[in-house]
């Protein structure tokens, strides 16, 4: 069991790259473990690419370069023999638009255990994947449906179902309610506050109120002249959002830039 | 109070409707010239159609070279077994068929038929029973010195193919036929008073069953239908997961670099190349140089390895699939870039390898795309004719094929040599090899879209 303030995952002095475009610079910052963080800023700032940088998804972009370290479990994840396919299985991610794949809800959650070896009951886990989804009891009847046939918040959903049933311990949530209406965003932030207890969450939102209601602790992100992302202020989502130590923090949670 | 006229730089009022509606007429004739576009096609396609069915229906004179009713009447006059009580030709009994055969063929013709199927069981009717024995005990027995004896349907066709001998002296096409019966029964009258006038599907069963044939009126496409069938199939085995494989690696695993981006030019100019120089390419590589795989030898599977050397289906197959091969590659890459990137993504978010996202995500969702790809260049490949004539189809055999050694014809092949003959008959017949190339393409292609169609609707 990891005691709480004990952290989930660190990055060191990280530097992003797309070819020779600096997108991102100098980034340090810890996540604490069972804690909701949100990363916020303005668009192309960065948050995004660092999230992404979290469960190496951003070695699927072949011009992208990342320098740094990332510590996950005391090892840098993009150490010489760490395979990016086991870090991406203990560190799980949502996207911003739902993308289920083209199979029923149930190979939907089931999938995933699969591919990774999963040896235990796959009834028992798609059904305690899709609880803590908060999806089961509108499924239940229609698993073999194909995913498609459920509607955007579902999806949504649905998609969080699968990340949890390969059992990670962190979730990274790149602007998961914005293709979303506010009733099934108001869902996916319950869930999200369910999911707290269990997962590391870390949620990249543009949306301020959604990251001021929903987050344990927010970074705050901005870009300077060359439009390298850096990080401005990271504390308490209550400290940051009533006390911001920076003036760019406060402008821009004010609302006056952004 | 008068509204004020903002000067906004737009016309207004009556300019404003001459404009929009001189919009509308620019609009309705560009609408215009694309129906027309489609006219032309629609057009085009219906004057193939009529070309090709007014040459494969109508009617035909027909000329014994014996008539029927003279051989009858001769059997009745000899008084031969069963002649007096029969109404027709086939109502006679085998032994006066027999007869009757003997009379009109030679000796030699005869000993031959019986060679190939003996008329008696107990008796012969041309052979020297000690010759006959001696041919038997040879190295190379005859067919008849096994098969059971013919019965009287099959010696009544013998007689109708060799002694009645129906010649088509004069076929007309289908308009004609419907349009200017009288002026056609006029010429018949007057050029061949003996001839019988009588209506003439050319594409009729015996056609499809029947193989290839000197006279018209018995030349079948069945030894071109199982050559074309062949082919393709070789054609489809080799190039698809050669070409799908290919477009996985471009698509999935390539890096942007010099050496990928020219492989790419060169498969996209490929798709261009004329289907002769294929033709050529197949005789160099398959024909010639790999004449021992292609020929069977080196499975052991030909005995007689002077017969068809590398001229076989499997360098045909081989041939078509390199030609449809770049076709192949890029339908299915476009289908492969067509999937969703966020699919990809899904996958390797839940820490499966490239190969597992490819594999149960990328493919099945691009499999559609990649299928009617696949469907449009094997209709090319069954239609090719050129670069089979270069590879060696043969121009005339009457064998099925038996395998990817045979020798081979395929329908466009047959369809080319026979607007090629002299008579107007086999313009007849090729009229209608062209309707049994169509049905075939057309059924081909109809599997083809219903297995796309389950695909797609399976993984929606």
């Amino acid at each position: 069991m990891n005691k709480n303030g004990e952290i989930a995952i660190e990055a060191r002095e990280m530097d992003v790259y797309y070819a020779h475009f600096r997108a991102v610079k100098g980034i340090n910052i810890k996540f604490p473990t069972r804690k909701i963080t949100a990363l916020i800023g303005p668009s192309g700032c960065g948050k995004s690419t660092v999230l992404r940088s979290f469960n190496r998804m951003n070695d699927l972009v072949l011009v992208a370069r990342v320098q740094g370290e990332v510590l996950y479990r005391g090892n840098n994840i993009y150490g010489k023999d760490v395979d990016p396919v086991e870090i991406r299985r203990r560190i799980g991610m949502v996207f911003q638009k739902p993308n289920p794949f083209a199979k029923s809800i149930y190979e939907n959650v089931a999938w995933g255990a699969r591919i990774n070896g999963y040896k235990g009951n796959m009834d028992e886990l798609v059904e305690s994947s899709l609880r803590q989804a908060a999806l089961w009891d509108e499924v239940k009847d229609k698993l073999s449906q194909s995913g498609y046939s459920l509607s955007g918040g579902q999806q949504q959903r649905l998609c969080i179902a699968r990340t949890i049933a390969v059992k990670p311990e962190i979730i990274l949530m790149d602007e998961p309610t914005s293709a979303l209406d506010p009733v099934a965003t108001l869902r996916i932030e319950e869930l999200i506050q369910e999911l707290k207890q269990n997962y590391t969450i870390i949620i990249v939102t543009h949306n301020m109120q959604q990251a001021a209601r929903a987050s344990d602790y927010t970074a705050f992100f901005n870009m300077d002249e060359d439009r390298a992302g850096y990080l401005v202020e990271y504390n308490a989502t209550n400290m940051l959002f009533t006390n911001p130590q920076n003036e760019m923090t406060e402008q821009y949670i004010t609302g006056r830039f952004g | 109070m008068a509204v004020q006229q903002l000067e906004t730089g737009y016309p207004e009022a009556e300019a404003l409707q001459r404009q929009i509606s001189q919009r509308h007429r620019r609009g309705l004739r560009w609408r215009w010239l694309f129906q027309l576009s489609t006219i032309v096609g629609i057009v085009a396609l219906l004057a193939l159609l009529y070309n090709i069915l007014n040459q494969s229906f109508g009617l035909v004179a027909v000329q014994n070279t014996v008539d029927p009713r003279v051989l009858l009447e001769g059997a009745k006059t000899a008084v031969l077994p069963g002649a007096d009580t029969a109404e027709t030709l086939a109502d006679l009994p085998k032994e006066t068929l027999v007869a009757i055969l003997a009379e009109h063929i030679s000796t030699g013709l005869g000993r031959r038929l019986e060679r190939d199927q003996r008329f008696f069981a107990d008796q012969f009717a041309f052979e020297d029973p000690a010759l006959f024995a001696e041919v038997c005990a040879g190295a190379e027995p005859p067919a008849g010195c096994t098969l059971e004896p013919r019965d009287q349907n099959n010696v009544y066709e013998l007689l109708l193919e060799r002694v009645v001998a129906p010649d088509v002296v004069q076929s007309w096409s289908l308009v004609d036929s419907v349009f200017r019966r009288g002026a056609i029964e006029e010429q018949l009258r007057t050029d061949y008073p003996t001839a019988v006038l009588e209506f003439r599907s050319w594409i009729t069963a015996d056609f499809i069953v029947s193989p290839q044939s000197s006279t018209p009126e018995f030349a079948g496409v069945r030894t071109a239908i199982l050559g074309s069938l062949w082919v393709v199939v070789i054609t489809i085995v080799f190039s698809f997961p050669v070409g799908v494989g290919a477009a996985i690696y471009l698509e999935e695993y390539a890096t942007d670099n010099r050496l990928n981006r020219l492989i790419q030019t060169n498969i996209s100019n490929l798709a261009g190349v004329p289907s002769i120089i294929y033709g050529m390419l197949g005789l160099a590589i398959f024909v010639r140089a790999m004449e021992t795989f292609t020929s069977g030898a080196a499975l052991g599977v030909i005995t007689d390895d002077t017969t068809a050397n590398g001229r076989t289906i499997l360098s045909a197959g081989l041939t078509l699939g390199l030609l449809i091969l770049p076709l192949i590659i890029i339908n299915a890459q476009e289908a492969i870039r067509a999937v969703p990137r966020s699919l990809r993504q899904a996958g390797f978010a839940l820490g499966a390898t490239q190969w597992q996202t490819i594999w149960h995500h990328v493919l099945p969702s691009a499999m559609p795309g990649i299928l009617t790809g696949t469907i449009l260049a094997i209709s090319r490949a069954i239609g090719e004719t050129a670069p089979l004539v270069v590879v060696g189809a043969s121009t005339f055999i009457t064998l099925d094929p038996s395998g990817p050694f045979s020798k081979f014809t395929t329908l466009p092949i047959q369809i080319y040599q026979w607007t090629a003959r002299p008579q107007a008959e086999f313009r007849n017949i090729a009229a209608a090899a062209i309707v049994v190339l169509l049905i075939l393409l057309l059924s081909l292609n109809a599997t083809a879209v219903v297995m796309r169609n389950r695909y797609a609707t399976k993984t929606a």
